[in-house]
C-alpha cells in the first residue's frame, strides 16, 4: 500500500497571506499570522501544529473565507475565497456548536434543509451521516443529554451531510481526554477515506498530527510561519495503531525539534495566563 | 473617560437638558412636570431650611432597620433551611413563586393588625428583603465549591470553624447580591407604604405635597429620594466590583 | 424525591401556614385578622359577585395593556442595545441605573402626567415591566456563543436564515426569564397605582376595604391576587424550563 498521491492537482492554495488585526483604541496591532503558502493537494490529509497563539485557527477561518487575509490570496478549487465561505468546505470548530434546540437529528438535517434540499433527499443523507457517525442510536435525543464527545460528532454529522469536498477541523477534540481523542482520531480517518474529501486539521497534540496526517506543517510562534513541512507517507488504509510504526517516533521528534524553542518563545509572550 | 464613558454623559446631560428646555418652552405643560432647575432650587431651598431633616431621619431609619432585619434574618434562615435538604425541597415552590405575587398587597391587612405605627412598614419591609437574603444565602452556599469543604477536611477544621472560615467567604459574592436586592426591595416597600398610610416619613411628605398641589416640594423630595437611591446603588456597585477584581472575575 | 414525596411536602407547608394563620387570629381577633375559615366562606361569596367581576377586569384590562407596551418595548430596546455593539455599551449601566430606582418615587409624576384613569396604571405598569425585559433580552443576544454565527456562515444560511433559525432560538429561554420577571413587576406596578389612586381595579377594592376596616375582603383579594400570579409565574417558569432543558 502506498502513500497518498501528493503529486495531484492543488486544492486549495494560501499565497503570502498575512493577517494583523488593528489595534483598538491604546493598543497596538497584532500581526498574527504569516506570511504563508499552502498548497493543498486534493484529497490529502493535513495537519498544522504549532504553540498557543501562533495563529493555527485564524489561518483555517482565511481559508475558510470566514476572515479575510490582510495580504496574500486564497484560492479554492481554482476560485477566489474572499469574504463568504465558499460552497464545497466544511468547517467543524474547537467549541461546542451543535444547537441545543434541536434534537441529533433535526441538528444534522440544519444545513441541508436550509439550503432547500428535498425531504426525501435529507433523510436519505441525515440517516447515513448518523449512522456513519455511530449516532443513529441516539437521532431523537438533545445535545445537552450527550457527553461532550458525540457533541463534536454531532457537529462533524451536520458538516458531513452537506458533502464537502475540503473538511477544515480546528481542534475538534481539544476538550477530549486522551483515549477519547485517539478513538477519534480513527473515526477521522474513516470519514476521510470514505468521503475522499481533503482534510486540514489543526491540533496542538504532535502525536495525534503525526499519527492522522499525509503531511505535517510546523508554524513558529506568533507571527505564525510554516517553519517545516514534514512528509509521513503512511498508507492511506491507516489507523490509530500506527503509533507502533518505527517511523513514527521519528516524525514526532523531528516535529517537536521544529517546535520546542518556538514553544518556549510562546509561553514567554504571553506569560502563563491567556490573555 | 472612555469614548463610551463620553458618549453616556452626553446623552444623560443631553436628556436633562431636553427635559429643561421643553419645560421651558411649555412643550410640557408646567403643572405637570417642572423644569429640572427649579427641582433642583427647590430642593436647596427645603434642605436649607432643616423642616425636612426629621422625616428624612425617619424614612432613612425605617429603611435601615428593616434592611438589616432582612439581611440578618435572611442569612440565618438561609443557613438554616440549607442544613435541612428536606425542608429546602418543599419550601423550593415556594421561593421560587414569592417574588411573583406583590407581596406588598398585605400591607394594609399589617395595618389592621398592628395599627398605624412603623411596625407594620417594617413588617412589610421584611417580607419583601427578607426572602431575597434567603434565596441568595441558599444560592452562595450552593456555589462552595465541594473541594473546599474536603480542603476543610484535610485541615481538621470543625463545623463552625468551616461554616465561618470557608463558607462564609465563599458564598460572599452571592451573599452581596442578596444584600443589593434587600435593600433595593426594602426601600421600595418603606416608600410604598409611606405613600398609602403613614403617619409620617418622606413618603408621605410627597404624598401630601401631591394632594396639595405643591409641585415644587413635590418634585424636590422625589429628586432628593432619587439621588439618595442612586448614591447607594453606585455605593454598592463599586464595593461589588473591588470585590469581583479582588477574586478574579472580570467584570462586566 | 418522587412526586407524591413533594406534593405531600407542600401540603405540609400549606397546613403549617394555615395553622400559623389561625394562630395569629386568636391572638389578635377578629376585625384585624379573621379566620382562615371565615375568610374561605367571604371568598365563596365574593368571588361569583358582580362588583369582583368589574374589579377584576378593570384589573386585568389595564394589566394587558402595560404587559403588551412593556414586552414591545422591552424587546425593541432590547434587541437594539445587543445587537448594536456602541449603544449597548453605552445604554446598559444606564438601564441598570434606571432598574434599580426604585420607580414607586416615580409615581406622582405618572399620575401628573397621565392623570387618574387607566392610562396612569397602565403607563406606570409597563413603567415597571420594560426594563427587566430590555435588560434579559439584550443579555441574551449578547451571550449567543460567537461559534453560531460562525456556523450559520460555514453552512451558507441567508442572513433572514440565520436570524429567525440559529439567533432566534439560541435567546429564547433568557428572553423567556426576562419576560416572566417583566409579567411580575408589571403586575406590581399595575397593582400599586389601582392601590394608591384608583377608584377601579383589585389593587382598589384592597385599599377601600382596607379603610372601612373589612379585613375579609382585603385578605380574600389578597389570595385572588396571589394565585393569579403564582399560576402566571409558573406557567412561564415551566415554559421556561422546557426551553432550558433543551439548553
Amino acid at each position: 500500500m502506498t502513500g497518498t498521491d501528493l503529486s495531484g492537482e492543488v486544492h486549495a492554495r494560501l499565497s503570502g497571506v498575512t493577517r494583523i488585526f488593528p489595534g483598538a483604541a491604546g493598543h497596538q496591532a497584532v500581526h498574527a499570522l504569516g506570511p504563508v503558502d499552502l498548497e493543498l493537494r486534493r484529497g490529502e490529509f493535513f495537519a498544522v501544529v504549532g504553540p498557543s497563539g501562533c495563529g493555527k485557527s485564524t489561518l483555517l477561518e482565511i481559508l475558510a473565507g470566514l476572515q479575510p487575509p490582510t495580504a496574500g490570496t486564497v484560492t479554492f478549487e481554482g476560485k477566489p475565497v474572499t469574504i463568504e465561505v465558499p460552497e464545497g468546505i466544511g468547517v467543524v470548530f474547537q467549541e461546542d456548536a451543535s444547537f441545543p434546540w434541536l434534537t441529533v437529528w433535526d441538528n444534522a438535517a440544519f444545513g441541508l434543509r436550509r439550503a432547500g434540499a428535498a425531504e426525501s433527499d435529507v433523510s436519505q443523507r441525515v440517516n447515513d451521516a448518523l449512522a456513519f457517525m455511530g449516532l443513529k442510536d441516539f437521532a431523537g435525543a438533545y445535545p445537552s443529554q450527550l457527553s461532550g464527545g458525540m457533541r463534536q460528532r454531532v457537529c462533524i454529522a451536520r458538516t458531513l451531510v452537506l458533502q464537502p469536498r475540503l473538511i477544515l477541523l480546528d481542534e475538534p477534540f481539544g476538550a477530549l481526554d486522551a483515549q477519547t481523542r485517539l478513538l477519534m482520531g480513527d473515526e477521522v480517518l474513516r470519514l476521510w477515506r470514505r468521503t475522499g474529501a481533503t482534510v486540514l486539521l489543526i491540533t496542538h497534540a504532535l502525536d495525534e498530527a503525526a499519527m492522522l496526517s499525509d503531511r505535517i506543517g510546523a508554524m513558529s510562534a506568533r507571527p505564525g510561519c510554516f517553519m517545516d513541512i514534514v512528509e509521513t507517507r503512511w498508507p492511506r488504509e491507516r489507523d490509530s495503531t500506527i503509533v507502533s510504526e518505527p517511523n513514527f517516533g521519528e516524525i514526532t521528534g523531528r516535529l517537536w525539534e521544529n517546535l520546542r524553542g518556538e514553544s518556549i518563545k510562546s509561553l514567554g509572550h504571553s506569560g502563563m495566563v491567556q490573555a | 473617560m472612555t469614548c463610551v464613558g463620553t458618549i453616556r454623559l452626553a446623552v444623560v446631560v443631553g436628556a436633562i437638558g431636553l427635559l429643561e428646555l421643553c419645560c421651558r418652552l411649555e412643550f410640557i405643560d408646567y403643572r405637570s412636570v417642572i423644569p429640572p432647575s427649579e427641582m433642583a432650587t427647590s430642593l436647596i431651598r427645603i434642605l436649607s431650611s432643616h423642616e425636612i431633616y426629621p422625616d428624612i431621619a425617619r424614612t432613612l431609619g425605617v429603611v435601615v432597620i428593616a434592611v438589616a432585619i432582612s439581611i440578618v434574618l435572611g442569612f440565618a434562615l438561609g443557613l438554616l433551611i440549607h442544613a435541612m435538604p428536606r425542608v429546602r425541597q418543599a419550601l423550593d415552590p415556594l421561593l421560587a413563586t414569592y417574588y411573583a405575587v406583590p407581596i406588598f398587597i398585605f400591607y394594609p391587612v399589617m395595618v389592621a393588625i398592628f395599627g398605624l405605627s412603623i411596625i407594620p412598614i417594617v413588617l412589610i419591609g421584611v417580607a419583601t428583603a427578607a426572602v431575597a437574603m434567603i434565596i441568595a444565602t441558599l444560592n452562595g452556599l450552593d456555589r462552595v465549591p465541594r473541594v473546599l469543604t474536603k480542603v476543610a477536611r484535610v485541615h481538621r477544621m470543625g463545623p463552625l470553624a468551616t461554616a465561618l472560615r470557608l463558607k462564609l467567604p465563599a458564598a460572599a459574592p452571592h451573599l452581596f447580591t442578596g444584600v443589593k436586592l434587600a435593600v433595593s426591595y426594602g426601600f421600595i416597600a418603606v416608600i410604598a407604604s409611606e405613600f398609602i398610610l403613614a403617619p409620617a416619613g418622606l413618603g408621605r411628605d410627597i404624598a401630601d405635597a401631591y394632594n396639595d398641589f405643591n409641585n415644587r416640594k413635590m418634585y424636590a423630595l422625589i429628586l432628593l429620594l432619587l439621588i439618595f437611591a442612586t448614591v447607594v446603588n453606585m455605593a454598592l456597585h463599586a464595593w461589588d466590583q473591588r470585590w469581583a477584581e479582588r477574586r478574579g472575575v472580570r467584570s462586566s | 424525591m418522587t412526586a407524591t414525596k413533594r406534593a405531600a411536602d407542600s401540603l405540609i407547608i400549606l397546613i403549617i401556614v394555615l395553622a400559623i394563620w389561625q394562630a395569629l387570629h386568636q391572638m389578635v381577633g377578629d376585625t384585624a385578622l379573621p379566620s382562615p375559615g371565615v375568610t374561605l366562606l367571604y371568598l365563596a361569596r365574593f368571588l361569583p359577585s358582580e362588583r369582583f367581576f368589574e374589579n377584576a377586569a378593570a384589573t386585568l384590562t389595564s394589566f394587558i395593556y402595560a404587559l403588551f407596551i412593556a414586552y414591545g418595548l422591552g424587546l425593541a430596546i432590547g434587541v437594539w442595545l445587543g445587537a448594536h455593539r456602541l449603544s449597548g455599551a453605552v445604554g446598559e449601566p444606564l438601564l441598570v441605573a434606571l432598574y434599580s430606582i426604585p420607580k414607586i418615587t416615580l409615581y406622582p409624576v405618572i399620575l401628573l402626567i397621565f392623570g387618574l384613569g387607566i392610562s396612569g396604571k397602565v403607563a406606570f405598569g409597563a413603567l415597571h415591566g420594560i426594563l427587566p425585559v430590555a435588560l434579559l433580552t439584550m443579555s441574551a443576544i449578547r451571550n449567543i456563543p460567537p461559534v453560531y454565527l460562525k456556523v450559520a456562515r460555514t453552512l451558507h444560511l441567508s442572513k433572514r436564515q440565520a436570524i429567525f433559525t440559529v439567533l432566534f432560538p439560541a435567546t429564547l429561554p433568557e428572553v423567556v426569564a426576562g419576560l416572566r420577571i417583566g409579567l411580575t413587576v408589571t403586575l406590581l406596578g399595575v397593582l400599586l397605582a389601582e392601590m394608591f389612586a384608583s377608584k377601579r381595579g383589585l389593587g382598589f377594592l384592597i385599599i377601600n376595604a382596607m379603610q372601612l376596616a373589612q379585613s375579609e375582603e382585603i385578605l380574600t383579594v389578597a389570595i385572588v391576587l396571589f394565585v393569579f400570579a403564582a399560576l402566571a409565574n409558573s406557567l412561564l417558569l415551566w415554559v421556561e424550563h422546557r426551553l432550558h432543558h433543551r439548553a
